[in-house]
């Protein structure tokens, strides 16, 4: 029978013997906190100057967490390098050679840098959202406010999920440039700019960043059909089709 | 004996073209079986179908009866030094541990194939700092880890210095005496004369040889007796009347064709010819592999006109 704990502990000692899996952690965590603790200290300083309006839609929960959508970059750059340098180091071939049913193998890497990623995107949505609230002082929400629970589980789901999404993307390409290259303008750029032109917009909002990261604020943001969990649905479906794809480009091409 | 690799019909193509063409052979355990073609021949395509990184287009390949992927642990059962890639940011003890997690085989044994290898010393270093030599050692390294009973080297001498030559040839026969399978690649027809004591030749895809080296040297080359005489004319009439056909080497020197050491000897006395040698002189791996690849080059070049 397939070894699957055997697999997965080959997956987990890989990602943990190589630096740039602390540099990238590491630069999630404090990319989100960097942005988080500033924001919410401005938001603190400038709320009373704030009129009625403005103070009804002041997010204290969005607004924390909307920092860790920088930070995840950094996490998503993770997923991707667990799974490119497989190939851009050649070692995909004693990998194989050691696990070579293309499944077992596929499934325990994704596995392994799904729950690292896990991990990483809970100690990073909880201190983002601690440090913000910190800074808000009297402003701040609680843990049993209205939706802050659901915005701190959603948020490690939505991290979580991108980095799983940009782990089968990456099984696909195989390469680090060409992977990171179409994440990055499409979490950065695209999703900003197509939801800025009118009818376009209406399909920037299915993209995988845009419908996950609603359920990191209170309101639906934008002009969206979506709102916090039929969003983090749509990253869902995205998910399991990169995923998909993945296990096919693993399973049929040659390593 | 049952054949440790299987391979049957093995055919591989990538888009149009074809690397390997219906190619059958077996490897029998307890000696080294070379692989000989020259570059481009499919050696490595074929070393890749075996351990399952290459999907054939046709046909099959069994170690130990079984699909490499149909292996438990297949580390435990073959072991395979192909192009030798490490992750450049790990160290050369890590690179091995995962591995040896891999198939649930003990971190000791990591301690016992540096040691082996000869790379104790460099456990601790980034993979970055190795030289093309220590690289290939911890490929060996890696190929013996689940002290498996088939190994697979892909042009195992590339980039060692002289002393890591004689170790790796030591090595292999060693394995091989112990009753293992030792399947070996090689462009150099030279190196496989020194190690090999079976030989597998394919050229263009195809097999052009399956026989022992002697067999293969034999069958494949011209053997002569070499005479060197200060009186060759003398000598060439005194052969051509006992009717032994004779042409003139390169050097001046005379080379009898199908004829034994003993009859010119005998020969030579009779007429009172001086020589300063007479010896039987059979032609090298290397001339047999030429005459044989360059055979299927033009047969090749035959069928597409």
């Amino acid at each position: 029978m397939a070894d699957f704990g055997a697999a997965l502990s080959f997956e987990w000692y890989k990602i943990r013997t190589v630096r740039s899996t602390f540099w990238n952690i590491g630069a999630f965590l404090a990319v989100s906190l960097a942005l988080a603790v500033p924001s919410g200290w401005y938001l603190h300083k400038t709320y009373a100057d704030l009129d009625a309006a403005e103070r009804a839609a002041f997010d204290p929960i969005g607004s924390g967490l909307s920092s860790v959508r920088l930070g995840l970059l950094a996490l998503v750059i993770f997923g991707v390098l667990t799974v490119t340098t497989e190939y851009t180091s050649g070692t995909i071939r004693s990998s194989l050679a050691a696990v070579p049913r293309r499944g077992l193998f596929y499934a325990s890497k994704v596995a392994a840098g799904s729950l690292v990623a896990l991990a990483a995107s809970t100690v990073v949505v909880i201190a983002t959202f601690a440090a913000t609230q910190f800074m808000l002082g009297e402003h701040a929400v609680g843990l049993s406010d209205d939706g802050v629970l659901r915005a701190i589980l959603g948020g490690i789901v939505y991290t979580t999920l991108l980095c799983v999404f940009a782990m089968g993307l990456a099984a696909v390409l195989r390469s680090s440039a060409l992977t990171i290259g179409l994440l990055f303008p499409l979490f950065f750029m695209v999703s900003t700019i197509l939801a800025n032109i009118p009818t376009v917009g209406k399909a920037a909002q299915f993209l995988p960043d845009v419908a996950g990261g609603q359920i990191l604020y209170r309101e639906p943001q934008g002009d969206t059909i979506l709102n916090g969990w039929t969003g983090l649905a749509v990253l869902v479906a995205w998910t399991v089709a990169a995923l998909a794809a993945g296990y096919l480009a693993v399973r049929r091409r040659d390593a | 004996m049952s054949a440790a690799i299987e391979v049957r019909r093995l055919t591989k193509r990538y888009g149009r073209t074809t690397a390997v063409d219906g190619l059958s052979f077996e490897v029998q355990p307890g000696r080294v079986t070379g692989f000989l073609g020259p570059n481009g021949a499919g050696k490595s395509t074929t070393m890749r179908a075996i351990v399952g990184l290459d999907r054939p287009t046709d046909g099959e390949v069994l170690v130990a009866g079984r699909r490499y992927e149909q292996l438990e642990q297949p580390l435990r059962h073959v072991g395979a030094l192909l192009d030798v890639s490490v992750h450049t940011g790990r160290t050369v003890r890590a690179h091995l541990t995962g591995l040896a997690r891999s198939n649930r085989i003990p971190d000791a044994r990591v301690g016992e194939v540096l040691d082996l290898v000869g790379l104790t010393d460099v456990a601790g270093k980034r993979a970055k700092g190795l030289s093309l030599g220590m690289a290939q050692r911890l490929g060996v390294a890696a190929a013996l880890l689940g002290d498996p009973q088939v190994l697979l080297l892909d042009e195992p001498v590339n980039g060692l210095d002289p002393e890591g030559i004689l170790w790796i040839r030591a090595l292999m026969k060693r394995l091989a005496a112990e009753g293992r399978t030792v399947f070996v690649s090689s462009h150099l027809m030279s190196e496989m004369a020194l190690t090999a004591d079976h030989l597998i030749v394919i050229g263009q895809g195809r097999l052009l040889a399956d026989s022992s080296v002697t067999e293969f040297v034999s069958r494949n080359s011209r053997s002569f007796i070499l005479i060197r005489t200060p009186e060759p004319e003398k000598a060439r009439d005194a052969l051509a009347g006992a009717g032994i056909e004779v042409v003139t080497g390169a050097d001046g020197t005379l080379e009898a064709l199908d004829t034994t050491l003993e009859t010119v000897g005998a020969l030579v006395a009779r007429h009172q010819i001086t020589v300063y040698e007479i010896s039987p002189q059979v032609a090298s791996l290397e001339e047999a592999f030429m005459q044989l690849t360059s055979d299927a080059v033009d047969y090749r070049a035959k069928q597409e006109v």
